[in-house]
């Protein structure tokens, strides 16, 4: 019998490695950067000791389609640095649950769930930047494309990638700022227009911008943090904000109404609203929720926060399903390949 | 008088022995290893194919609805069209290299086996990355395409020929190794030309494994996600489908309908190729006289050149993804940097990744080589209680006919369901462990039976007549002199979890990511050259772990098999 029980032995022993989230754990949902997660970690544990944080990333789409396929399920104890876009589609299953965090009458107040207590509370404000490579922009002759109408020049055809706005919450906004600065009709014939110059969608809102510091396409979409990191890494790029007006959403954090573990989740939200946490946010971002701390990004122009577009986040949430089908019956999977 | 008759025509009903009894629950222990890790995952994906959101029988309208998405559709035909070129392709290519090394005096054999071997240590996703820097709009040789792009069916055709080359090359070779010379010999004398003997001769008697081979890599290549993943872009195949579903809409009824769909080529291509394989080996007659293959300068150099060319492709694809890794800011800065082996700043999971691969691919290994091969040894050696034996022998041989994707599928359901007492296992090392052995248990199945046939059956019946405990025969009889099969499953099962992708991307948790899923996350996030980093260490690995297991058998066994020799 002895084989039989060296095998149960091990495989007992593999279970064994397996121990379940233990208290002091919080599971965390989010869509920030893989870059800039393991410094928020280290700042919150620092703080708290005795709380860990446990991160499941993806992108934006893919954490809320999660978030909402666990419903009955649910895995996450908070959710941090995920599009409030996301969150009031959350809010509207009832999954959240409402908390006031200490200290929140620091932050300005349209960077909050409005409700009382807020349901969110803001982290920082992201939007949308083109990343043009003048290497190879300057290799083809083209020159760098100034507003959004400029993206549809038939010079730049194949030359540009964006975020799949299912997948990614960067695809989002951009796709909801031009359906509300050209309204739903002009808005769908610019995407007609703009998918005959792009060559790929991207499952991340950071590949075009990656993908364009490469040199593997010209021109990526993307976001104002991502640009300034890959400016920074040394990619010959020119970040440009389109002059029509940049759409953005802000970052926000939450806690799950299910969670077990309530004490340790509002010690998350409470470092969220610090001046810490937000000295943190304004490394990557132009426009943090806390007013004195943001600073200029080095290579993104320093007016950005009058360059974003008049966001109806309201309207953005209610309308996703709906503006996602569409763009999918229209842009997805019914692309021959380019050859 | 008749009232006797039926007494004494009853059977006598042999008491059975303590080592029977123990074999036979081994053998039923065995059975639900295999209902667990294969079986029941399968019927509750087969089942949730058949299911809405919320649990209800709907019958065919989850399929009916596959089938009126045109994407859906659209991407059906076109894992058809990828796999039909693929297939064509690389049992074309595996077939010429087989030929030069089983029936050509070509120099340089044994370099050209190893080279050879190179993609099976390597994710299906190493390929594809290479191919964006050989290829890609920044690529190195970017203008053999003659302004085609890669990325699409161009990209996804050449990324998985190089993935299943190898997986061809085996079966064809084994098909090339049986020869019976006398045929050819009467070919010759009957003065039949070459290109006659070789439509007469050669090729009927490899068809079997050319039909083995063929549909071998159909499924492996209509099933495999991670090359359309990195090079598809815009052109949709079922396996990046699945992923999708499944992954970015968490849509799960979907995602088990398209797995039905790709489980069915797969298992019509197991039972053609059970079929083909018997029908192999049944050429070969105990009085054959083995092929041994003559000198012929033109020949040998002709295949020396053909395959040099392949084996140089082979080896740039790997140098490239090297190259890339090293790079510091491809393609403006070249200077070489560790910069993209800094995972730690990256999507995926990091080093942790790495390590957490190291841990399964170890326990898988460990684990998988001592249940496999006990259950073929008590499958081999179970005396009478053959339905049973019938049942679990089929059930070892189930998992060829499943694609990684959907077993991977079915664990979500069969596991992450409330009311499976093993739903503790969900989300841990454990299941990654369990379903990776579950997916290779065939190949190490077989190799571990092919072993045990070798053995004379005579030494389980002196053990017992001297009333040795059969474990004790196990051990220290069988377990010894099949130490080399033993080591091959276990290095085989090692690397396969090293390099597998297509299970484990439904299973694992943020406290389990591994190297494999960090190549892909890493590239879908934009980091091409960190993932080509990953893909190299996971190769590096796999490269010595095959390098030891070669020393090992070369070295410790010749110590070990003394006894076989003279």
């Amino acid at each position: 019998m002895r084989r039989f029980s060296t095998s149960a032995t091990l495989f007992g022993l593999a279970l064994a490695c397996a121990v379940p989230a233990a208290a002091g754990e919080l599971t965390v949902y989010t869509a920030l950067e893989a870059d800039q997660l393991k410094a928020y970690k280290e700042a919150f544990e620092a703080a708290n000791p005795g709380t860990t944080i446990n991160w499941v990333r993806d992108s934006t789409g893919i954490v809320t389609a999660k978030l909402l396929a666990e419903k009955d399920n649910p895995q996450a104890d908070v959710v941090l640095g995920l599009a409030a876009t996301s969150l009031m589609l959350l809010d509207k299953e009832g999954m959240l649950m409402g908390y006031e965090p200490k200290g929140i009458q620091a932050l300005t107040a349209t960077y909050r769930d409005p409700a009382n207590p807020p349901k969110w509370v803001g982290m920082d404000v992201w939007s949308s930047a083109l990343c043009f490579n003048t290497v190879e922009g300057g290799k083809k002759g083209l020159t760098a494309p100034q507003s959004w109408a400029d993206l549809i020049k038939p010079e730049y055809a194949g030359q540009i990638t964006m975020p799949n706005p299912a997948s990614s919450g960067t695809g989002y906004l951009m796709v909801s700022a031009w359906l509300q600065l050209m309204g739903e009709e002009k808005g769908w014939a610019y995407m007609d227009a703009l998918h005959n110059n792009i060559a790929a969608y991207t499952h991340s809102g950071s590949k075009p911008c990656k993908q364009a510091a490469a040199g593997e396409y010209t021109m990526g979409l993307s976001f104002e943090y991502r640009a300034n990191k890959s400016k920074q890494d040394g990619a010959p790029l020119d970040v440009i904000l389109p002059s029509e007006g940049v759409g953005w959403d802000m970052e926000a954090a939450s806690i799950l109404a299910t969670t077990k573990n309530v004490e340790d989740a509002k010690k998350l939200l409470d470092w969220s609203v610090s001046k810490e946490a937000n000295e943190l946010y304004a490394k990557s971002y132009a426009i943090v929720a806390m007013p004195g701390i943001a600073k200029p990004l080095e290579f993104v122009p320093a007016d950005i926060e009058q360059r974003l577009i008049k966001n109806d986040f309201a309207w953005a949430a209610a309308n996703r399903d709906r503006i996602l089908a569409e763009w999918s019956k229209r842009y997805d999977g019914k692309s021959e390949p380019k050859s | 008088m008749t009232a006797v008759a039926p007494t004494a025509l009853a059977p006598v009903r042999q008491k059975l022995s303590a080592d029977e009894v123990l074999m036979r629950i081994g053998v039923v222990l065995v059975g639900c290893f295999l209902l667990l890790a294969v079986v029941l995952p399968i019927w509750a994906l087969l089942k949730k194919a058949f299911e809405d959101k919320s649990g209800n029988f709907v019958g065919l309208a989850n399929i009916e609805q596959f089938f009126a998405t045109p994407s859906l559709a659209t991407s059906a035909m076109n894992s058809v069209f990828i796999a039909l070129v693929s297939t064509v392709l690389c049992v074309g290519l595996a077939f010429v290299y087989a030929y030069g090394l089983m029936r050509t005096c070509l120099p340089g054999r044994g370099f050209f086996r190893i080279v050879s071997q190179i993609p099976l240590l390597a994710p299906s996703l190493l390929p594809a990355i290479s191919l964006v820097y050989l290829f890609g709009n920044q690529g190195f040789a970017t203008w053999l395409l003659f302004g085609h792009s890669i990325y699409g069916p161009i990209g996804i055709v050449i990324g998985e020929v190089f993935w299943t080359f190898p997986h061809a090359l085996i079966i064809v070779t084994t098909a090339l190794a049986i020869a019976d010379a006398r045929h050819f010999e009467a070919a010759q004398s009957l003065k039949a030309s070459e290109w006659r003997i070789f439509m007469t001769v050669t090729l009927p008697g490899i068809r079997y494994g050319l039909i083995s081979a063929t549909f071998v890599v159909f499924v492996l290549v209509i099933t495999d996600f991670g090359v359309p993943k990195v090079i598809g872009e815009q052109y949709n195949v079922l396996a990046t489908d699945i992923y999708k579903q499944v992954i970015g809409q968490q849509n799960f009824q979907m995602g088990a309908v398209v797995g039905l769909v790709l489980l069915t080529p797969a298992v019509i291509a197991f039972f053609i190729d059970r079929i083909a394989q018997r029908r192999q080996t049944a050429l070969l007659s105990a009085r054959a006289v083995p092929l041994i293959p003559k000198p012929n300068k033109t020949v040998d150099w002709a295949f020396f050149a053909i395959c040099s060319v392949i084996a140089a492709m082979i080896i740039i694809v790997l140098a490239v993804a090297f190259i890339a890794s090293i790079a510091k800011f491809w393609p403006y800065d070249l200077t070489p940097s560790l910069k993209n082996y800094n995972f730690d700043m990256m999507d995926g999971g990091g080093w942790e990744s790495y390590r957490n691969s190291l841990t399964m691919s170890a326990l898988t290994a460990v684990i998988g080589t001592a249940v496999i091969f006990t259950g073929a040894y008590l499958l081999e050696k179970t005396t009478r209680f053959s339905a049973p034996r019938s049942i679990v022998r089929f059930l070892t041989l189930l998992p060829l006919a499943v694609p990684g994707l959907v077993l991977g599928l079915g664990f979500i359901f069969f596991f992450n369901d409330k009311d499976n007492p093993l739903n503790f296992i969900y989300g841990t090392m454990a299941i990654l462990v369990l379903c990776t052995i579950g997916h290779f248990y065939s190949v190490a199945h077989l190799t571990a039976t092919t072993a045990l046939k070798q053995i004379d059956p005579e030494f389980e019946t002196v053990s017992s007549s001297l009333k040795v405990p059969i474990y004790k025969t196990f051990l220290f009889v069988t377990l010894p002199v099949c130490l080399p099969a033993v080591l091959e499953i276990a290095m085989y099962l090692f690397v396969n979890a090293m390099t597998t992708v297509s299970a484990v991307v439904f299973l694992y948790s943020p406290k389990t990511t591994l190297a494999s899923i960090a190549v892909l996350n890493m590239d879908d996030a934009g980091d091409v050259a960190p993932a080509a980093a990953m893909a190299i260490m996971i190769f590096m690995t796999s490269a010595v772990v095959r390098i030891l297991y070669t020393i090992a058998t070369g070295s410790f066994l010749r110590r070990a098999q003394a006894w076989r020799r003279r």
